[in-house]
């Protein structure tokens, strides 16, 4: 994506900024804009949320708008439902996704599917936002990557951002938008660092994909953590193989146009993502690519993520399910 | 419309009015469901009218409540419109829902009625909310979830109680103890005598209340929305009742006997409000009569247009998933659908 480098001034001035600062930014815009925006979850006030994503928030926006609460995911998840249907917009921290089951029953039963139900008659403008990703040694239980489960899920928006860009354009989307947006966000890339646009009207519509690199020979289509990764390997196959990295970034919806124009060029694809492998994602972006560009296709699909195992504690057995740049590579060997 | 005050004359008529209407409302749904005449499941309220009525006289028109599985009481005690409800229970395209919720789903927001819910616990979360959007934008509504005896053990129930005593939010919690879950009798899903017990944990105030007479819940739910309004957190009633009919219709109720019902019916809501209006001059046999027959008149009324009015059209299952269009279904629906869609 193009990114403006300079500071400059006026609409188009970006600064550096890391993943998390770029959410913290995305949020505290949304807060100052909005009075009904409320953020809520487990230590997000003083405390700062325990990766530190909403940080001094509190000090800027108070403790009834940036909301400790008791650990009671089913209980303030079904609050932002209610809140949601009564005229706020809450911003919910579930501080993982793998906890992200104990209040599924309000993500899948009320916030889905209310507005259906109610045949349209009411708005549901909740945000969720959670970590994932493996990478840190926290084991089975505080390393899983399931956006998989709500992407599939009908009534719920899914966006997972890669970069610092989009993770404050897609974040300010997701609490602008009357639906319900569940934003998973990988813990292991809250430190990268990239330009983001100041504009605080910036904004990235759900529901767009981005290529981040152009090339010939084949496509890699990549979310959260993959993306970075499959860049820099881009960089190292340049001159050998040409390789474009389209980063998904909305899950659901998805950008099926931008990835069918990509594979219409290069007619190879590489789809790169965390998840595990068995009905994940990739099985989703494999079957738009076929159903749009079957006959554009040049050699079969390569999938990269997880074996169908959970995320091991000794960092010997989580390096080696974890996808890397280095597995893109192997894929991209099978093929090109 | 007629103010749901039980304070005033009016009001007491009007309450007596609505009782009835739930009353024959159902009763109807009963025959319509086992005459084949309704698809799904129906959860009746029969025999628990003074819960719903006499909570709802104690809310302000612009207040919220949630609603459980057995919600048509809730809806025309809040008074939403039984024809609209009966052309949802019939699944047409003018109901409360345009027909895509049913029975268990009838809601009304702008009324105030957050939505039946076919999820035993999930409405006391809701009603958090509500009260959260109140204190957030310091409106002086209260939300007040309706919840039945087996959701008392749901672990999201708890969690919502403990938010709102926690956050002093303006909701009331009430429990219809209609003495049984499905099948499984209360004393059997908890170690408490009264419900109203567990209050104590949350150190709220806890009442249990007689949920037939309709005067004892009004009263108790008055309280209730004065804390409530007043800042000073919730308030958890437990509102001992019956329900006449099986947990759904169709069920054929093996776990208690008519003997069981009878008792209960001795002490018919209805009646009492009834005797007790008349013994005070509010209203005479006549005009109970009357009332009652104008009721039934307008409910056999509300199914003959509910039978007439039209079905949604089949592309309306497209439509309502979102606020934003999204390709993934517009997609299915203009070109994959069973008919062929546009394009074939
Ligand atoms: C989470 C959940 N579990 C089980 C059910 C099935 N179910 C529907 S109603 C019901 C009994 C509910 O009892 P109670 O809360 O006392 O309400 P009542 O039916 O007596 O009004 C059950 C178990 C459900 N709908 N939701
Ligand atoms: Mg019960």
């Amino acid at each position: 994506m193009s990114t403006e480098t300079s500071s400059g001034t006026g609409p188009d001035r970006t600064e550096e900024m890391t993943i998390r600062e770029a959410i913290r930014l995305a949020l505290r815009e949304e807060l100052d804009r909005d009075d009904d925006v409320f953020v809520m979850g487990e230590d997000v006030g003083a405390f700062g949320g325990v990766y530190e994503v909403t940080g001094d928030l509190v000090e800027q926006f108070g403790e009834e708008r940036v909301r400790d609460t008791p650990i009671s995911e089913a209980g303030f998840m079904g609050a932002a439902v209610g809140a949601a249907a009564t005229g706020t917009r809450p911003v919910v921290e579930i501080m993982f996704s793998d906890f992200i089951g104990v209040c599924s029953e309000q993500i899948i039963n009320q916030m889905a599917k209310n507005r259906y139900m109610f045949g349209g008659k009411t708005e549901m403008p909740v945000t969720v936002r959670t970590t994932e990703g493996g990478g840190s040694g926290a084991a089975s239980q505080h390393s899983g990557t399931i956006h998989t489960w709500f992407a599939h899920f009908p009534g719920v928006m899914a966006v997972a951002p890669a970069t610092p860009a989009s993770a404050k354009g897609l974040l300010k989307s997701a609490i602008r938008s009357d639906d319900p947006v569940i934003v998973f966000e990988n813990k292991q890339i809250y430190e990268q660092k990239g330009e983001v646009p100041l504009d605080d009207d910036f904004t990235i519509p759900i529901g767009t994909a981005s290529v981040e690199r152009e090339g010939e020979d084949v496509t890699v289509v990549a979310t959260q953590r993959m993306v970075g990764e499959s860049l820099e390997l881009a960089e190292e196959l340049a001159g050998q193989t040409s390789v474009e990295v389209v980063d998904l970034r909305s899950l659901y919806p998805m950008d099926t146009e931008t990835l069918v124009e990509s594979v219409k060029k290069t007619g190879r694809l590489v789809i790169a993502d965390e998840s595990p492998l068995s009905y994940g994602t990739h099985a989703e972006v494999a079957t738009r690519v076929m159903e749009n560009a079957f006959y554009s296709l040049d050699a079969p699909i390569q999938r990269v993520g997880v074996a169908d195992v959970h995320i091991p504690f000794s960092p010997a057995l989580e390096e080696e399910v974890l996808p890397h740049g280095s597995d893109v590579e192997a894929a991209i060997n099978r093929i090109v | 419309m007629v103010v749901l005050d039980i304070e005033t004359e009016d009001g007491q008529r009007e309450a007596l009015r609505r009782m009835l209407t739930i009353r024959a409302f159902d009763t109807k749904a009963a025959d319509l469901f086992s005459d084949g005449e309704l698809p799904g499941f129906v959860h009746l309220y029969v025999g628990e009218e003074a819960v719903g009525v006499g909570a709802c006289s104690a809310l302000e028109s612009d207040d919220y409540i949630t609603s459980t599985h057995r919600g048509h009481g809730h809806c025309i005690a809040k008074g939403l419109d039984p024809d609209l409800m009966m052309a949802e229970l019939f699944g047409k395209a003018n109901g409360y829902c345009n027909g895509k919720g049913g029975s268990m789903h009838i809601a009304d927001v702008d009324a105030g009625m957050l939505g039946a819910n076919g999820i035993v616990g999930a409405g006391p979360p809701l009603a958090t909310g509500a009260a959260l959007t109140s204190h957030l934008k310091g409106e002086d509504t209260v939300a007040l979830a309706f919840f039945g005896d087996g959701a008392v053990a749901q672990g999201q129930v708890h969690e919502a109680i403990n938010l709102a005593a926690t956050w002093d939010l303006p909701a009331v919690f009430l429990v219809e103890n209609n003495q049984y879950g499905e099948a499984t009798p209360v004393e059997k899903q908890h170690n408490v005598q009264n419900l109203s017990e567990t209050a104590e944990a949350y150190n709220i105030p806890g009442f249990t209340v007689d949920g037939m007479d309709i005067t004892a819940v009004y009263e108790a739910v008055k309280e209730a929305r004065k804390r409530a309004a007043d800042g000073e957190g919730p308030t958890f009633i437990e509102a001992e009742t019956y329900r006449y009919h099986g947990h759904f219709e169709g069920d054929q109720q093996p776990y208690r006997t008519e003997e069981d019902v009878a008792i209960w019916k001795d002490r018919d809501a209805i009646e009492t409000f009834k005797r007790r209006l008349v013994d005070a001059g509010t209203i005479t046999e006549d005009e109970f009569d009357e009332m009652k027959a104008e009721i039934d008149q307008q409910i056999e009324d509300a199914v003959g247009k509910a039978k007439d009015a039209a079905y949604p059209d089949p592309s309306e299952a497209y439509e309502d998933m979102f606020n934003a269009a999204v390709p993934e279904i517009s997609d299915f629906s203009s070109g994959m659908r069973a008919d062929g869609g546009e394009d074939r």
